[in-house]
């Protein structure tokens, strides 16, 4: 069983020629057919812990170990992450001109992979599974996020996940943006792929809203760059009616 | 390319500002066209059509001081049955109908040339099989001249293919007779230290339609001048142009199309990639739209990608219209950056840098590719794009 362990995970970024540590020593176990929600305020590092994981260039490991099955994510290069089966569904997923949503595809299926995948089945995967994200079939021919509407970038966030079928998904803040028609097909999609009990993931949000769709075992409160409390699909509830000022308050006078 | 910005006219991706902006098409040549050398001032590097160009790197075709030594430079047609091919003598009355020498270097390469090859296509004769120009430097210094004549509603492709190493300034006339279709590919895959500089002079007869591909890939210095101009209504110009800038490299395509009969079009769409330290692209594309050219119908568009740091893209469209009894005219000039974004978002999705960057830059170039028409031409410039890809990335 797939298991994504993160212990004592510091991180730093460079910002304004001073060096700011964001992550202050994060602690997780994700295994292969949970969910976990990571829930904070604005600001709590919540993000740096989807893109430092991810292997985004712009953070710098300063200590604290990553491993996925055992092995060291940490030594890996961002690619590597992904075919090793870490997906990171990105907040703000980024515009490739030039390249079609379905070279982009079929070029991240086969990396993915480690083949390319049969045309025909490949041609017919991929149409259902747009389909069952209402996405129309004129989406592939288009640029990849080009041109996209905010719910349109998230679908295709999403579309990704269905067809790389990762070990741990880390979707960052893909609710946020979303009207309630788009987030009930994201949401969908997210279940779709938590059914087949395959995908350890991990739900970065800042409401509570997407989380009357996907139902979390553990939710996690993040502040001040670490958890600071863990618990179950209650947690949220008491967020949704308390909001995050308690654990602010308790961040700042540490 | 996340951002990807309008340059406005006459401005640079360096942030400074052309003077070209305020000039115009007639007026930004320092001296009028002429075949005689002496007629142009040698250039300092100031005027408006050389401040672009290292005239230090021109090897001396500038100044009069490049001297042609030995047989640098080998020329060999292959042409298909009804084609006639001749090298001729300075007199010959085809040489130089199409267009006048801008500059100094193409009044040079006038002044210069010793015989000129003639390529004629007969009236009605409607080619199969590409006609093939080789041009192989092997380290000399070269002027040349070339005339490519198709008479009325003849149909040809031409492939002129410059490979090696040489220093070469040449005047290349096409000359197209009435309802006449020539589609000519300049592939410039020379060698590191080539420098080339050309004047392409197309005069296209009436309802003639003209297609240019240039491609630049080799060279240390290429400089390469395509001009367009009409001999009666109906003509249709395309000029299309890829390169591909490494380190080091200057490569520059100054086009002009002079609209100066009703009713003729004009598309113009040059992409270029660029890569590593001082790889220096330069685009101008001139317009002009002459006050008796009603019914014209013209765009033109330049669209550069930076892969790295370290190079530079200067790029000035210029659009002069005489008449507002058009049918359309525009143009546009994007830069963009293949940055660490694109390059991070797809490596997240499992594909490694190389074959990220090679994604990008085949698709940003797959469109122009595909226009050409010429098959192992488009294939052989794939394998040119992956090749400069992976050359120094």
């Amino acid at each position: 069983m797939a298991t994504l362990e993160i212990r004592d995970l510091h991180v730093t970024v460079e910002a304004d020629n001073a060096t700011k540590e964001i992550l202050k020593g994060v602690d997780l176990t994700v295994k292969q057919g949970e969910t976990h929600a990571i829930m904070g305020p604005n600001g709590s590092g919540k993000s740096t812990l989807a893109y430092s994981l991810a292997g985004h260039p712009k953070y710098t490991i300063t200590s604290g170990t990553v491993t996925l099955d055992g092995e060291d994510v940490l030594e890996m290069s961002v690619d590597e992450r992904a075919r090793a089966g870490l997906f990171l569904a990105m907040q703000y997923p980024v515009e490739v001109p030039g390249v079609s949503v379905s070279n982009f595809l079929r070029t991240s299926a086969t990396a993915i992979r480690g083949e390319a995948p049969k045309l025909r089945t490949w041609v017919k995967e991929v149409k259902e599974a747009m389909e069952r994200l209402n996405m129309d079939s004129s989406f592939a021919e288009r640029n990849v996020n080009e041109g996209f509407s905010g719910g349109e970038k998230k679908r295709h966030e999403i579309l990704q996940l269905e067809l790389l079928k990762p070990k741990v998904a880390i979707l960052d803040e893909t609710d946020s943006g979303l009207d309630v028609d788009a987030l009930r097909i994201v949401s969908e999609g997210v279940n779709r792929v938590r059914e087949t009990g395959e995908v350890g993931t991990l739900l970065i949000t800042h409401y509570t809203r997407i989380l009357r769709y996907i139902k979390p075992d553990h939710v996690h409160v993040f502040s001040g760059g670490r958890i600071v409390e863990s618990g179950g699909a209650e947690l949220a509830d008491k967020l949704e009616n308390e909001g995050y000022e308690a654990y602010t308050k308790g961040g700042a006078s540490e | 390319m996340a951002e990807a910005q309008n340059i406005p006219v006459g401005s640079t991706t360096a942030g400074q500002i052309a003077v070209a902006a305020e000039s115009t098409v007639a007026t930004r040549m320092s001296a009028p066209p002429s075949f005689d050398v002496a007629d142009f001032p040698v250039p300092h590097g100031r005027e408006e059509e050389w401040r672009f160009t290292p005239l230090e790197r021109l090897r001396g075709l500038h100044d009069g001081t490049a001297v042609v030594t030995g047989d640098g430079v080998k020329v060999d047609v292959q042409a298909p049955e009804g084609v006639t091919v001749e090298t001729v003598g300075r007199d010959d009355a085809r040489i130089g109908k199409a267009g006048t020498p801008v500059d100094r270097i193409a009044a040079q390469a006038y002044s210069a040339f010793e015989k000129a090859g003639v390529v004629t296509v007969p009236k009605e004769t409607v080619l199969t099989e590409p006609i093939r120009i080789a041009v192989h430097g092997e380290g000399g210094v070269r002027y040349g001249h070339q005339v490519v004549e198709l008479g009325a509603f003849a149909e040809a492709v031409v492939v002129i293919d410059h490979t090696g190493d040489a220093v070469l300034a040449a005047n290349v006339d096409y000359i197209l007779g009435d309802g006449a279709k020539l589609t000519v590919v300049s592939v410039q895959d020379w060698d590191d230290k080539a420098v080339h500089v050309a004047q392409h002079n197309a005069l296209i007869g009436r309802d003639a339609s003209f297609k240019s591909v240039v491609v630049t890939f080799g060279g240390d210095l290429v400089r390469l001048h395509p001009r367009v101009s009409y001999a009666g209504p109906g003509g249709e110009v395309e000029l299309l142009g890829l390169y591909f800038t490494d380190a080091g490299q200057h490569q520059e395509h100054r086009l002009l199309v002079d609209h100066n009969v009703p009713h003729c079009k004009s598309n113009v769409v040059y992409k270029g990639a660029l890569q590593g330290d001082n790889a220096h692209a330069v685009w101008i594309g001139d317009v002009l739209i002459e006050a008796k050219a009603e019914g014209t119908d013209t765009y033109e568009m330049n669209r550069n990608l930076v892969l790295t740091d370290g190079a530079r893209v200067d790029s000035v469209p210029n659009l002069e219209i005489e008449t507002g009894e058009i049918v359309g005219a525009g143009h546009a000039s994007a830069t963009g950056r293949f940055d660490d974004e694109q390059l991070f978002y797809l490596m997240a999705r499992g594909i490694p840098a190389d074959e990220a960057r090679r994604l990008v830059v085949r698709g940003f170039f797959a469109e122009l590719v595909q226009q050409i028409g010429v098959d192992d031409i488009e294939e052989r410039l794939l394998a040119k794009i992956d090749e400069e890809l992976e050359a120094s990335v």
